[in-house]
């Protein structure tokens, strides 16, 4: 271990440690001593916590990855009529949060909703016994994280499928291999980094959901650790919970290094560019089009549909001038915050590059783990180390300078954009990854020996080749932010306020229509970077 | 990108460097669990008429607490306000609250709405009822809530989640009044009476007695008067179609619980602070809360709204709330115990 001691490890570590105070934290929980909350948790209901999250996770990989990876492929290797808005299309519902699309669903399916009105008008239903799913169930959760994350795996597999040297396909072709084989025996596997990058991204925030699951009455980890800190007022338990949860996310990261590394797969030429694409007719063409239209339906334009129809009720008193400065404040908040997040992660990783060296991989892993804490979570455990520090600083300076310091980060934008690094840092890295791992180390050798620096090697060579990993970690990220609730309610200073703040104080009231235009305009709000972002993407791979 | 790094640094300093300073104004920090549309409203009104700056932020009652523990003697916050008695009793616990009950403020609560120390008030009360469907109850079926567990309402009770708070004290109050051990048989019966998993919030137990899945269903008053006077006119008829009941109406009344005020130990804008207080409990600002909101105001002389005087006036239990906060975690206990979830 000695020989790994340099001054960059040390760098690394220190800036990674610090970063992640919210984990030491909440691992400094672990060390109370556990109360009888935990015997009545693990009589009562810890196991069906553990059974919901898993098949959650389970429920939630398949439907992403079936959502994802064929609508990544047919838009990265054809071209068909609609093909130049549904590439970007995709992405929609990625601005979508997860509990508005189950409150826009609940409204749509429930008993009393339109849809099942309308079927029981049609049936007599004196005679008929209609069964109809029940949207507020397991089920129903695992469809509508579904429809709003498959996004990453979408994003990450088309960058990879695009990235892939066109020669590894044709050549597959050349051999005989059809459509189907090379898609099999060959782009899957060398996307299989970045697709299950992007499934990691779709779990991880899975685990952190409070508010659907919390709406369709299915216990998960987080609503569990919400009930222990909020109904026993018990933060330690809700802390240890919350290390536990934490365990699942270990495993799933190792789950996804150890595919990385069952398979290193470097293309040759990654600039897939004057390549022409096939172009599908008749009713391949009619195949793909419906394949990629599906996901935008169900997962952006019906729920849109209703949050509009939600909308114009209040539209004409609700829309007003403060609407603008909560549209300001999210969209500031969001693109700060990724950019901070992007450049950290770019940092990091490029360390880690440079230096083949354990001590700066686990720092980077560790900067990474805090996207499946719940929001909730990470709140109270940036609350108090920064309440500790601002006091500690106060008391200091009121005794040897005899002035107050007061409370110099706390209920800052800056704690709470420190909360947002902390807790999305996981989805820059994991993207810049899946882009970086496609770089040919050889390439970085090849310039050093002709007497590039590292930065001229980042600037010259990375940036050029990672920009579109860049440009997804930033949209990522940005679009995170736009959604993010309970951190920014915990942590936001006196009079901010977002879009997705407003959105729940008017949910939470339950008063579901005044909620439609916050969201809507979250969702418009996210639709500009999509858009600008998809179009920057586009150009380079047309 | 370095530059831009740059940059982005000095803008997030700039931000921490201008946007703590409040200590000069003539002002006062409220740290709100209530939804900023239940009380920017009033507020404002009280910045027109004192000319005293109102600073807010609003969130749930307990990360408010936990923020106030942490801020300690350096936390900006005047004021907390919250949703229901139970979080102000941990708060007083936490000792970050200060009593500032003064004659007017005795006068104008009821004893039982306000802490027996003085460490907080209550502003409004809301009452959880029994709504009934009007075309398959007869009222008369009704009495209690210990009735509720009644095999007779076997699949014909909704009821939302036990995370919820107000459930969580209508359990406590259940062990304040009968103990543990017949609250433990009362929760199982309801459990096995009710009509599904419980979801959704209240008015969605609202609407699922108005769309026949289930006869009863037990929530706060307000959702109801919302429902009623609702731009959405689905909502005014899935209201209209249920009835209102206050059960225990011959013992001890319909349990209640207040949103309630508390001025933090460590104010630095101490008088404010109760003139906002005062203000709150003003009778415009108390009429304020029951037309817009239809919650019951406080004070004996504050105007009701149309929807409140239209369910008539009900007997209340009297039980000191502060109890409710003792009792929480017994009640979540029993609750999971019983398979409420």
């Amino acid at each position: 271990m000695r020989k790994h001691l340099n001054r960059w490890s040390i760098l690394t570590l220190v800036f990674a440690l610090l970063l992640t105070v919210p984990l030491w934290v909440l691992v400094s929980f672990m060390f109370e001593p556990t109360n009888d909350n935990w015997t009545h948790l693990a009589d009562t209901l810890l196991p069906e916590y553990i059974i919901n999250s898993l098949w959650l996770m389970l429920g939630v990989t398949i439907g992403t990855l079936l959502l994802g990876v064929p609508t990544a492929w047919v838009i990265s290797q054809y071209r068909f009529v609609g093909k130049s808005v549904l590439h970007w299309a995709l992405l929609l519902p990625m601005a979508m949060p997860a509990y508005i699309i189950a409150y826009t669903y609940t409204g749509l399916l429930e008993f009393e909703g339109p849809v099942q009105t309308a079927l029981r008008t049609v049936f007599d239903t004196q005679t008929v016994n209609l069964w109809f799913p029940e949207v507020r169930s397991l089920g129903g959760a695992i469809v509508m994280f579904s429809l709003v994350l498959y996004p990453y795996v979408y994003l990450l597999a088309r960058t990879s499928f695009a990235n892939q040297s066109q020669s590894v396909m044709q050549a597959s072709r050349t051999l005989g291999a059809g459509p189907y084989k090379t898609f099999f025996k060959v782009a899957l596997p060398i996307a299989r980094p970045a697709i299950i990058a992007g499934l990691t991204l779709a779990l991880m925030e899975t685990l952190a959901d409070f508010g659907t699951v919390q709406y369709f009455g299915v216990p998960t980890f987080t609503t569990g650790i919400y009930r222990t800190w909020s109904g026993f007022g018990d933060t330690t338990t809700a802390a240890q919970l919350s290390i536990l949860l934490l365990l699942f996310v270990v495993a799933l990261m190792m789950i996804e290094v150890w595919s990385r590394k069952q398979a290193k797969y470097f293309t040759g030429n990654a600039q897939p560019l004057n390549q022409v694409l096939p172009k599908l007719k008749g009713k391949h063409a009619l195949a793909a089009f419906s394949l990629c239209l599906l996901p935008i339906v169900f997962g952006f334009i019906l729920p849109a549909l209703q949050l509009l129809d939600w909308s114009i009720n209040v539209a004409s008193t609700a829309l007003n001038a403060e609407f603008i400065t909560l549209v300001w404040n999210t969209f500031s908040l969001a693109f700060i915050t990724a950019l901070v997040t992007v450049s950290i992660a770019l940092l990091f990783l490029y360390i880690k590059r440079l230096h083949n060296n354990p001590i700066i991989d686990q720092s980077v892993r560790i900067a990474g783990l805090g996207y499946a804490i719940p929001g909730t979570v990470i709140a109270v455990a940036v609350i108090i180390p920064f309440a500790w520090f601002d006091n500690t600083l106060d008391s200091w300076a009121r005794e040897h300078l005899d002035i107050s310091t007061g409370l110099l980060l706390s209920g800052t934008l800056f704690a709470l954009v420190f909360a947002y690094c902390f807790r999305f840092l996981s989805v820059a890295l994991q993207s810049i990854q899946s882009g970086l791992s496609q770089i040919k180390p050889s390439m970085d050798e090849s310039a050093k020996t002709l007497g590039a620096n590292h930065w001229t090697i980042l600037k010259r060579i990375h940036i050029p080749l990672l920009s579109s990993s860049l440009v997804t970690a930033f949209l990522l990220v940005f679009v995170e932010v736009l959604k993010e609730l309970p951190t920014t309610l915990i942590l936001r200073p006196f009079n901010f306020n977002t879009l997705a703040v407003r959105a729940y104080e008017m949910a939470a009231d339950e008063r579901l229509a005044d909620a439609g235009l916050p969201a809507l305009l979250i969702v418009v709000t996210g639709l500009i970077p999509v858009i600008i972002l998809s179009k920057m993407i586009g150009k380079r791979h047309a | 990108m370095k530059t831009l790094f740059k940059n982005s640094c000095l803008l997030l300093l700039s931000c921490t460097f201008t946007l703590p300073v409040y200590a000069a104004l003539d002002e006062v920090n409220v740290y709100s669990a209530r939804k900023e549309q239940l009380i920017k409203p009033l507020l404002t009104d009280f910045t027109k008429q004192t000319g005293i700056e109102v600073n807010l932020v609003t969130s749930k009652a307990d990360a408010l607490l936990k923020r106030l523990e942490s801020e300690g003697r350096n936390t900006p916050a005047d004021i907390l306000i919250t949703t229901d008695a139970g979080r102000l009793h941990r708060a007083k616990e936490a000792n970050v609250l200060q009593p500032v009950l003064n004659d007017t403020m005795k006068k104008l609560v009821p004893e039982h709405l306000r802490d027996a120390d003085g460490y907080w008030i209550g502003l409004t009360t809301r009452a959880r009822m029994i709504v009934y469907a009007k075309d398959r109850v007869n009222p008369s079926e009704l009495s209690t809530y210990e009735d509720l567990a009644n095999p007779k309402w076997k699949k014909r009770i909704c009821i939302r989640s036990s995370n919820n708070i107000y459930n969580q004290s209508l359990v406590a109050s259940m062990i304040a009044h009968k103990g543990e051990k017949a609250t433990e048989a009362w929760v199982n019966g309801l459990v096995k009476n009710m009509a599904r998993k419980p979801k959704g919030g209240d008015r969605d137990q609202i609407k699922a007695v108005a769309a026949g899945q289930c006869d009863i269903a037990v929530v706060n008053t307000y959702y109801l008067g919302q429902m009623l006077n609702s731009n959405d006119p689905k909502q005014v008829k899935a209201a209209q179609e249920v009835a209102v009941f206050w059960p225990n109406q011959s013992d001890r009344g319909t349990h209640i619980n207040v949103s309630g005020i508390a001025v933090t130990k460590a104010a630095k804008n101490k008088d404010n602070a109760i003139q906002l207080i005062e203000f709150l409990l003003s009778k415009d600002a108390q009429n304020w809360y029951a037309e817009a909101n239809n919650e019951y105001p406080v004070i004996a002389d504050a105007d009701w709204s149309e929807t409140l005087k239209s369910w008539g006036t009900f007997h209340s239990d009297g039980l000191n709330l502060t109890q409710l906060g003792e009792l929480n975690s017994k009640a979540i206990r029993i609750m999971d115990r019983a398979g409420w979830r």
